[in-house]
Parts: C-alpha cells; sequence; structure tokens
C-alpha cells in the first residue's frame, strides 16, 4: 500500500472571440468527483467574468456539474477549476475478474440501470460506433487471453502499441475510426478506440476524464497528456471484481498519477465544458493544467 | 313498407356488387356472415342512386374544402420534399359506440400503464430490479435520456397526451400496433378529415348521431390550463418549424386551441425559467406542448447538433417551473421491444392484465423466444428492437416470413444467434378492410386506425373518432400500409352522447377565445415582411399594368417613355418581354409563404387568396399577348391583392400582430412611393413620367379633382408625398406608422420615445413643413433611406 498523495491543481479554459458573442449557456463538468481513491479538499469551479446565472448539481452518473449564462455579450469567457485533492495510496492488483466467457451472463443478470450497471456502457453511445475494423484489431489483441482483466490489460498495450501518440492529427471531435485508420491521436482517441474495441469483446467500457501529475516522480519518465485535461478508461471486469481504471495513452493502470474528474460513457458525457456561445466568427481556446504534489 | 326495404336491400346489393373482402380477414362493412354491418346503413342509403356524377360532386366538396383550407403534408423523397394534397378517402370508417367504449377503455389502460412505466424508468427503475423488463432495453435505448432521469415533473404526470396505432384482427378483436408517446401526431389532421368528411356528406352529418370530436380538443384544452403551475401562464407549441411534414398540424391547433406556435429561435432560458421572446420583451412558458422529438430540445444535455434545440430546456424542466406535454424521454416508450413485456408490466404494476392486446412480439435477447421465433419464421416481421417505427415501417434490417429484404445478408439463423440482443419478432398480422370509393366503385382496402388519448381532471379521454389510414392496394398484410395510400374520417355511431345537431350549426367549431397575450417576436416580424411583400407586389402590379397599357398606347413601338418605362421595370427585377414576369410571381410566391409561417395567427379566407394568387400567377401569362390583355390581367391581380387587403382590414382583429401588418405595408408604400416619384417625376425621363407616378399612386381621380393644372412635378410632389389626406401618401403612411408603433409600446411617458417612434417623428415632420419644391430627387432618394432606417429601428425595437 502505498501513501497517500495531496495534489494542487488549477485548471484554465479560456475562450476568446473575434466578435462578441451574444447571450451564452455552458455546461461545466469540470469538479473533480469524490470517490473511494480520492477525494477534494478543497476548490471550486470558477467562472469569468461572473455569470449572471449558475447552477451546481450532478449528473445522471455522479459528476458534478455548473451550468453557468451569461447575458451579456462576450469577448471573452474563462472556465477554471482551483483546488487541492487527496489521492489515497493503493495496492496491488489483484485479478479478480470474471472470464470472459462468462462475462456476458453476469451483465444479463445484472437487472438494474443504476449509474453503476454495466448495462450503459455496451452497444452504442453518442461519441463510439461500433466498427469492424476496431472490432478485428480487439479481437487480434484478445486472443489467448481468458480473464476480463487480461484482455483489458492487452487492449490497453495493443492500443498503446498501434496509436502514436500526436496531438497535430486530431482534434475534440474527431471520431475514434478517423483515429484509428490515422493511428494517431491524443488521449481522448486513444481512449475512444479502446473502448470501441471493448465493447465489441462484450467489456463493458466507458470514458474517464481528469488530471495528470504534471511532473514525474523523480527518476521516472514523465507521462503523456498531463498539460491538458487527461482521458483514460473503465472496464467492467465481472460483478466480483467490478470497475477498473486503464491509461492507454501511457499503456499502465490509472493509479496515484491519476485524478479523476468525471466519467461516462464516453466524451459526450464528460465534457469539461459544453457551450452554446453564439459566437460570429472564429474564436481561440486556451486549455491549461498544472497538477502539483504539495510536500 | 316491405316493397320499399327490398327495394333498398336491392340496391345496396348493387352498390357492394364489387364489395369483396378478401378471406380470413376481418371487415368493417360486412359482419362474418357477409350481412352489412348495421352502422353504416344511413351511410350507404344515402349513396344509394347517385350517378358517378352526383358521387364526383358530392366528393369535391370535401376537397375544395381541403384545398381552400391550404391541408397539407410535406412529403419527403430523394433529396428534397414538397408539400402534397391531403390524400382524403372520402368514405368514413363506421364504428358502433359501444364497441368503441370497450376499446376507448383499454386504451385508458393503456395510458394509464404507460405513465407508471415512464415514472418508473426515470425514478426508481423497479420494473428492472424485479425483472420485469430487462436492463439493456432501457441502458441502450437513445430515447431513455438520461438527463431526464431523477426529474419530477411539476404537473405530477410525465404523458399528457398520447396516440395509438390500432388494427383489427381477423377475429373482430382490436389489437395496438404500436404507442406513439413521443409528440404524437394526427390528431390536428383527424379534425381537418371532419370538416372535410362532414362535407361531403353535409345531408347526413348532422342527423346521423355521429359523435362530436370537438369536445375533446375542449377538454384537453382545459386540461392544459389546469396544469399550469401557478394558474396563470403561457401555454405554447413548440414546432420543429415550417420544414417539418406536420407543420400544417402544428399550425392548424395551435389556431384551433389559440395556443401560441412556437420554434426555438423564440425561447430563451432564463434564469433557470423558460422564456419567450415576445414584441414587448420575455415573458414566461408555463406549459409547453412539445411536437419536437426530444433528443433534439436541448442541445447543451441532449443531442448537441440540434439546431432545433433550445439550451437549457432540460434544465428549466429540472427546475420544476413548467410542464412539457409530455415530458422529455418519452419516447422510450414507443421502443418495439416493449411490446413484448407490457403485458407482464401491466400485471406488475396494475395488477390487471391488459384489456387490449398489442402485436404480438418476442424479444430475441432471451433464448426460449428466439427459438420461438426462429420455429416460426413464417409468421414474423423481425426488425431491430428498439426502433421505434411502427410494425409496417420496415427497413432494409428487416426480414419478414423467413426472407430478409435486404437479400445479402447472412442467415437469419446467425443472424438471430449473434444479435439477438437487438432484435424483436413480431406477428405478421392481417389487419381488417374497409370501403373506398376507388373509380365510382366501392371496394374493399385494408386500414390502420390512429386514436388518441388526453389527460384531463377526469383522468385519460379518448377522441372519439380518430384518423384511420386506408391501404393503396388489397393486400391486408400491414405491409400495404407503408406504401402510401388515403386517409379516412372515423364516425362514432349509435351511442347516447350525440344528442344531435340542428343543421345550421356548423359541425365542428373552434371554441375559445384566444386571450391576447404578448405577441413572438417572430410572429410579428413574419406578420411584418407579409405586409411589405404584399405592397410591394401591389406597387409592381401598377407598375406593370401602367407600362402595357402606354406599349398599348404607343402602337407597341418602341417609344422613349416605352423603353424608358421598361429599363426602370428591368431595374426592380421585372422583365416585361413576359407577360407575368418571374419576379412578380416570386413576389406572390413571396406574400404566400410569409402567410404559411404564421398560418397559426391569420385568417383562413386571407391565405386562401394569397395561396390562390401564387397559383394562379404561375399561369397567367400564358396565352396574353402583350398591351391590353396583360394590362387587364394585372387588373385582376389589383382585385385580388385588393380584396385581402379588404380581409385585413375588414375582419381581423386588431391584435398586436395585426398592427405589424399593417406597418409592413405603411414601410413598403411609403419606400416605393419615393422610388416611384423620383423615378417618373426626374427631368430626364420622358414626357409623360408625371401621369405614370399619379396612376402607380392609385391618385388619378384625386388630381384630376383637386388641381385645375396639368400634371407637373410639384402636383406629384404634393399629392405622392406631402398630402396628409390622401391614403397613397409617404406622410399618410408616417401617420400610420406613429399611430401603430405607438399603440405597440403601449402606454409610454414624454421622454420614453423609442429611436423607432423618434425617426417616424422626424421624417413626419420634416414633410409635413415641407413645401413641394423643397423635395427634389436627392431628397426623395433621402427618404426612401430615412425610411429604412425607420424600418431597422421597428426591427431592433420589436422584432428581434
Amino acid at each position: 500500500m502505498t501513501a497517500d498523495v495531496l495534489y494542487d491543481i488549477r485548471l484554465s479554459i479560456s475562450y476568446s472571440y473575434a466578435h462578441p458573442a451574444g447571450a451564452s449557456r455552458s455546461l461545466l463538468r469540470m469538479l473533480p468527483r469524490a470517490t473511494e481513491a480520492q477525494d477534494i479538499v478543497a476548490g471550486e469551479v470558477t467562472v469569468e467574468p461572473r455569470p449572471d446565472y449558475r447552477r451546481d448539481g450532478v449528473d445522471f452518473f455522479g459528476n458534478a456539474t455548473s451550468e453557468v449564462a451569461h447575458d451579456a455579450m462576450l469577448k471573452e469567457i474563462r472556465f477554471g477549476f482551483d483546488g487541492r485533492v487527496r489521492r489515497r495510496g493503493m495496492s496491488d492488483l489483484l485479478d479478480l475478474s470474471s472470464d470472459l466467457r462468462e462475462l456476458a451472463a453476469e451483465i444479463a443478470h445484472t437487472r438494474s440501470i443504476a449509474p453503476s450497471s454495466p448495462h450503459h456502457f455496451l452497444g452504442e453511445s453518442p461519441r463510439i460506433h461500433l466498427h469492424k475494423a476496431i472490432a478485428a484489431f480487439a479481437a487480434d489483441a484478445a486472443a489467448g487471453t481468458g480473464s476480463a482483466l487480461a484482455t483489458v490489460e492487452a487492449v490497453n498495450s495493443a492500443v498503446h502499441g498501434e496509436i502514436t501518440f500526436d496531438s497535430t492529427a486530431t482534434d475534440v471531435t474527431t471520431d475514434p475510426l478517423t483515429a484509428f485508420e490515422a493511428r494517431r491521436g491524443v488521449c481522448q482517441d486513444m481512449s475512444h478506440i479502446m473502448i470501441a474495441a471493448l465493447r465489441s469483446l462484450g467489456i463493458p467500457a466507458g470514458y474517464v476524464s481528469g488530471f495528470l501529475r504534471t511532473d514525474p516522480p523523480e527518476g521516472q519518465p514523465r507521462l503523456e497528456g498531463a498539460d491538458a485535461m487527461h482521458a483514460w478508461v473503465r472496464a467492467w471486469c465481472g460483478a466480483e471484481m467490478g470497475w477498473i481504471e486503464i491509461d492507454p495513452t501511457n499503456d499502465i493502470r490509472a493509479g496515484q498519477d491519476h485524478v479523476m474528474v468525471g466519467f461516462g460513457r464516453d466524451y459526450f458525457d464528460v465534457a469539461p465544458v459544453k457551450g452554446s456561445l453564439r459566437s460570429m466568427g472564429p474564436h481561440q481556446t486556451t486549455h491549461s493544467v498544472d497538477v502539483v504534489p504539495v510536500d | 313498407m316491405p316493397d320499399t326495404s327490398a327495394a333498398i336491400a336491392a340496391d345496396i346489393a348493387a352498390l357492394l356488387a364489387d364489395y369483396a373482402p378478401p378471406e380470413g380477414v376481418a371487415d368493417e362493412l360486412l359482419a362474418p356472415d357477409g350481412e352489412l354491418r348495421p352502422v353504416w346503413r344511413p351511410l350507404l342509403e344515402t349513396l344509394l342512386g347517385e350517378t358517378a356524377e352526383d358521387l364526383e360532386h358530392r366528393f369535391a366538396r370535401g376537397d375544395t374544402y381541403l384545398h381552400d383550407a391550404g391541408v397539407y403534408y410535406r412529403q419527403y423523397s430523394g433529396g428534397g420534399s414538397n408539400e402534397r394534397d391531403w390524400p382524403l378517402s372520402h368514405v368514413p370508417v363506421m364504428i358502433a359506440a359501444n364497441e368503441w367504449a370497450d376499446l376507448a377503455d383499454g386504451l385508458k389502460q393503456r395510458a394509464e400503464l404507460l405513465e407508471r412505466v415512464m415514472a418508473d424508468l426515470y425514478g426508481p427503475g423497479r420494473l428492472i430490479s424485479e425483472g420485469h423488463l430487462p436492463a439493456e432495453l432501457i441502458a441502450r435505448n437513445p430515447e431513455w435520456l438520461r438527463p431526464v432521469v431523477g426529474i419530477r415533473p411539476q404537473s405530477g404526470h410525465f404523458l399528457h397526451f398520447l396516440a395509438f396505432e390500432l388494427g383489427r384482427s381477423p377475429d373482430g378483436s382490436w389489437f395496438v400496433l404500436g404507442d406513439r408517446t413521443q409528440a404524437p401526431s394526427g390528431s390536428g389532421f383527424a379534425l381537418e378529415n371532419r370538416m372535410a368528411t362532414s362535407r361531403v356528406f353535409h345531408d347526413l352529418y348532422p342527423n346521423a348521431g355521429v359523435e362530436r370530436i370537438a369536445g375533446f380538443f375542449r377538454g384537453f384544452r382545459e386540461a392544459l390550463n389546469d396544469v399550469r403551475s401557478d394558474g396563470g401562464g403561457r401555454i405554447a407549441i413548440l414546432t420543429p418549424g415550417q420544414m417539418t411534414d406536420t407543420y400544417f398540424e402544428h399550425a392548424y391547433i395551435a389556431r384551433y386551441m389559440g395556443l401560441n406556435l412556437l420554434e426555438a429561435a423564440d425561447l430563451r432560458v432564463v434564469d433557470g425559467e423558460l422564456t419567450m421572446q415576445t414584441v414587448s420583451g420575455r415573458v414566461p412558458i408555463s406549459v409547453l406542448w412539445r411536437r419536437l422529438d426530444s433528443r433534439s430540445a436541448d442541445p447543451l444535455e441532449l443531442d448537441e447538433d440540434s439546431a432545433l434545440g433550445t439550451p437549457g430546456l432540460v434544465s428549466a424542466l429540472r427546475n420544476g417551473g413548467m410542464t412539457m406535454v409530455n415530458c422529455l424521454g418519452s419516447g422510450v416508450l414507443e421502443a418495439r421491444a416493449l411490446l413484448a413485456f407490457l403485458p407482464r408490466m401491466a400485471r406488475a404494476v396494475l395488477g390487471e392484465d391488459l384489456k387490449l392486446n398489442n402485436i404480438a412480439t418476442w424479444w430475441c435477447g432471451q433464448a426460449a423466444e428466439r427459438a420461438y421465433v426462429l420455429e416460426n419464421l413464417e409468421r414474423m416481421m423481425i426488425g431491430p428492437a428498439l426502433s421505434t417505427r411502427l410494425p409496417f415501417d420496415l427497413d432494409a434490417t428487416t426480414a419478414l416470413g423467413g426472407r430478409f429484404r435486404d437479400e445479402a445478408r447472412s442467415p437469419i439463423e446467425a443472424w438471430l444467434e449473434a444479435e439477438g440482443t437487438s432484435l424483436v419478432g413480431q406477428e405478421a398480422v392481417t389487419l381488417s378492410t374497409t370501403p373506398a370509393m376507388i373509380g365510382g366503385k366501392l371496394v374493399a382496402r385494408p386500414m390502420v386506425l390512429r386514436a388518441f388519448a388526453a389527460r384531463t381532471a377526469d383522468g385519460w379521454q379518448v377522441m372519439p373518432g380518430g384518423y384511420a389510414r386506408i391501404g393503396r392496394t388489397e393486400d391486408p398484410t400491414a405491409l400495404a400500409m407503408q406504401a402510401g395510400g388515403s386517409v379516412a374520417d372515423v364516425w362514432i355511431v349509435g351511442g347516447e352522447a350525440a344528442e344531435k345537431v340542428p343543421h345550421a350549426q356548423r359541425p365542428e367549431t373552434p371554441f375559445l377565445r384566444r386571450k391576447q397575450g404578448a405577441l413572438p417576436a417572430r410572429a410579428a416580424d413574419n406578420l411584418y415582411w407579409l405586409g411589405r411583400y404584399v405592397e410591394r407586389a401591389e406597387t409592381a402590379v401598377r407598375l406593370l399594368r401602367a407600362y402595357h397599357l402606354r406599349l398599348e398606347e404607343a402602337g407597341f413601338r418602341e417609344t422613349e417613355l416605352v423603353s424608358e418605362f421598361a429599363a426602370f421595370l428591368g431595374r426592380r427585377g421585372l422583365d416585361v418581354s413576359q407577360p407575368v414576369p418571374p419576379g412578380l410571381v416570386r413576389l406572390f410566391e413571396g406574400a404566400r409563404d410569409g402567410a404559411a409561417k404564421i398560418r397559426d395567427r391569420f385568417s383562413l379566407d386571407g391565405w386562401m387568396v394569397l395561396n390562390a394568387l401564387a397559383e394562379a400567377a404561375e399561369t397567367a401569362g400564358e396565352g396574353i399577348a402583350q398591351g391590353d390583355d396583360t394590362a387587364r390581367q394585372m387588373s385582376r391581380f389589383l382585385g385580388d391583392l385588393a380584396s385581402f387587403t379588404g380581409l385585413v382590414h375588414d375582419n381581423m382583429y386588431r391584435f398586436t400582430g395585426w398592427r405589424f401588418l399593417v406597418m409592413g405595408r405603411a414601410v413598403e408604400r411609403a419606400q416605393q412611393m419615393a422610388v416611384v416619384v423620383a423615378a417618373f417625376a426626374e427631368g430626364s425621363f420622358p414626357p409623360g413620367g408625371f401621369e405614370i407616378a399619379v396612376e402607380t399612386g392609385d391618385s388619378v381621380m384625386t388630381h384630376r379633382r383637386r388641381y385645375a393644372v396639368e400634371t407637373n412635378r410639384d402636383t406629384v410632389v404634393d399629392l405622392l408625398v406631402l398630402d396628409e389626406g390622401n391614403p397613397r401618401s409617404i406622410l399618410f403612411q408616417l401617420d400610420i406608422l406613429a399611430e401603430e408603433e405607438a399603440a405597440v409600446a403601449g402606454p409610454r411617458g414624454p421622454r420614453e420615445i423609442s429611436e423607432a417612434a423618434r425617426a417616424i417623428l422626424r421624417l413626419r415632420t420634416a414633410l409635413a413643413t415641407a413645401r413641394p419644391e423643397d423635395v427634389d430627387n436627392a431628397r426623395l432618394l433621402e427618404i426612401a433611406d430615412e425610411i429604412g432606417g425607420i424600418s431597422d429601428a421597428l426591427s431592433a425595437a420589436y422584432l428581434g
């Protein structure tokens, strides 16, 4: 069991518009969620300029949301999170997962549509469609594995090996098949590809948005995806083991360097900012993240 | 008198000579023993002895009504869409009141069950945890909207208005083919069918004991009033807009029930509350009758790409200040697979068996059901489990009777094994047949019936009647329904409730006085532009008439006057080489299309005039000569336009909307007049220009009476620009604008005058104090610009 780690986290996402934007409404998912693995010591989601309307809530999957609206025309808007999170210590993972062949029956016996139910995480979702090419890739990667966890790990490594990290090849709207065919992308693309792959094998899989520690502990390599919000995968490994988190971008289990903000079926469910800025013409976005351990 | 009845029986037999329902299906007209069902007798007796001509005349009454009323639906095919005439099958379907009462009873039970199922799926989810419904059918259903989970409707109910697609089995019992819970259409078309059919059978309908359907709408309107949270607040219908296939119906119901018809652009969520933009600012909405699919309703929480949505709508619903009819997410109940589980859910939820069966359905995600479907392939339709289409709306991924529609697919066994969880088998049902008059003969055609239920303070009420779809061919399998066909009214007869209604009384009259509420800004904008288009068309017609008279006078020679006139018209998009230039047709169409956008607030007669004008204009130029002939045609157009204007002035209630129509006309008339006077009173225009200006201003007689001199520039400007008594003058238009703008603005202090009012007052004062010689051509063009400025200011103040 490793020791707890405290992080100071600062996230800032801003938009500036060449032409002032009219009345706007945005839905934010930027506040890290409290889980068994982490809790929020302090912190809040901030909006500048101050919105005319704000309502904080929780979405279906339990992620924290803030709805904000501005009545006036805006040239610039900034959304941020500032806070401190305690990431709990971890122990090694024992493979308590089910045999892949048993998984379908276990899922069918899960009589629930509560947020934790695996049923939400199979089939298609707004950003995930099932593609033959990805399914064939998944079948190859899974060949010879037995347990659900072993399969998830094999697919994780395969995605990591197949897809080159390239922050210029895709954008936030790229669909998984395009990224897969280009064999390039960022954490969002790799996570989406892996989710599509796992679902094609019958393994319930979802999307996690969150943060990565900016600078690695001494003597360890810097992880990919630490400059902006990060994404990884959540997979259901059977009734006994439940959900595990795994990071295809870095080919590792999501560990103490990972801080979860929210989870859902895919990016659609957890986008940090969804907006309806009725803007005329181009806009610019800046996005920065700092995740620094507190000594 | 036995002789007479024997004669009638023989006549009826003759009328039914070609009526042969297929073997093995139920027929609405004939009982299994071949005897005429009693409910049909009065209808058949009405038709007895009518010649083909009589029938044609009879049916034409209904068709004329539909055509004049502009009833249409929009049909999408290939790359485009077009408006189609309403395909009325003139013979109504007759159903006995006692039979209908049983059916209605079954539908009420079903409505109650659907409400309870929806409340559970968006609430505790017990139907799933207790094993009455497989979780994946909900979790993978794109119509189950996670953002709606946990919302408790402010009215206490999720469902308020439902439709059911019904068929009749060979054994005579009714069954449900599908539940329409999302945003059911058809009730307005049922009303229109009733209007048309009661005209076709004008001699029978009033005394035939047919149950009226107006009361159903009255009851629902009252129910909508009752669910308002604060006992007040506005009720509106939300439509996807004019391009949707059933827009006509949305507009029709809005007008019939006195509700605002809104599009997403009218709506905004402010401080967690749904509001609409009106000419007097934002006002909250208490009840929104949604005719838009749930997923398109909010791009922030639902479909991101929807251009039809209102950001924050889900949030407003969550905040609880508003009732939505039906609540967002109701489409989840339409999935075919649910039909497989409704019978057991009825027992679990209501503790009762379903009174009314639905089409037998097997979800292939269960091994036993899958095996059953495989064993009975011959009588199965197999298709997507979560599809919300009705069973007869087949697509490429459907197999029927063991064969794929798409031949290229793998064997059915493998398909069911691999994709069973996403498939259902449904019994390949047959439908009953009903009479349709085709080629002068009564023939048997399959039908399905859409019935409607509305929630009222006294529980669910079922419309006594509905909307029948009649198959194009004799094929009695449900498949026949997908190829289109016709629609028919449904008469419920023989009950106690249907008191006889005297002849003189209109069959179904709108019943509610519209409360004069704030006018939605978009509707005001459309009315304003309608006024502008009609006036622009009128000026164009007057100019064209003047031109063709000059052409005739000149003996068709290219005089300087004629060619200058033609050039002026050409610059205005009116190509005089054709008697009715395409530019003029476009103006008429513009007026008609403008009126089409606001049919909910527009008189039917006014619409009919504009529609007829636009239709006539397309062909009016064929076979007529330039000169006098064309001038006469232009006079006819002017007559039509005058009847429109007359209807607007004499018949349209002075709502705020009327004021915007009038302001649009005044702005356009003033601007046109400035341009016309500038062009024709210009020194360089050939002699005769002054007269053209006066003629275009319809002021020839006035000019003669008022001025002792020949027409000259000063008299033209005096009469057409500065004369406050001439309804064609610019100053007169400014008086209208000042008055109407003040009425729209409402009470205000002397210093609270709007930009628009300021601009109107400035120009009005300038013209009131000007002398004819002050108004040279440069000044006229300035005036035209200033009027453009007034128009902009009006738009900014009221129409944004």
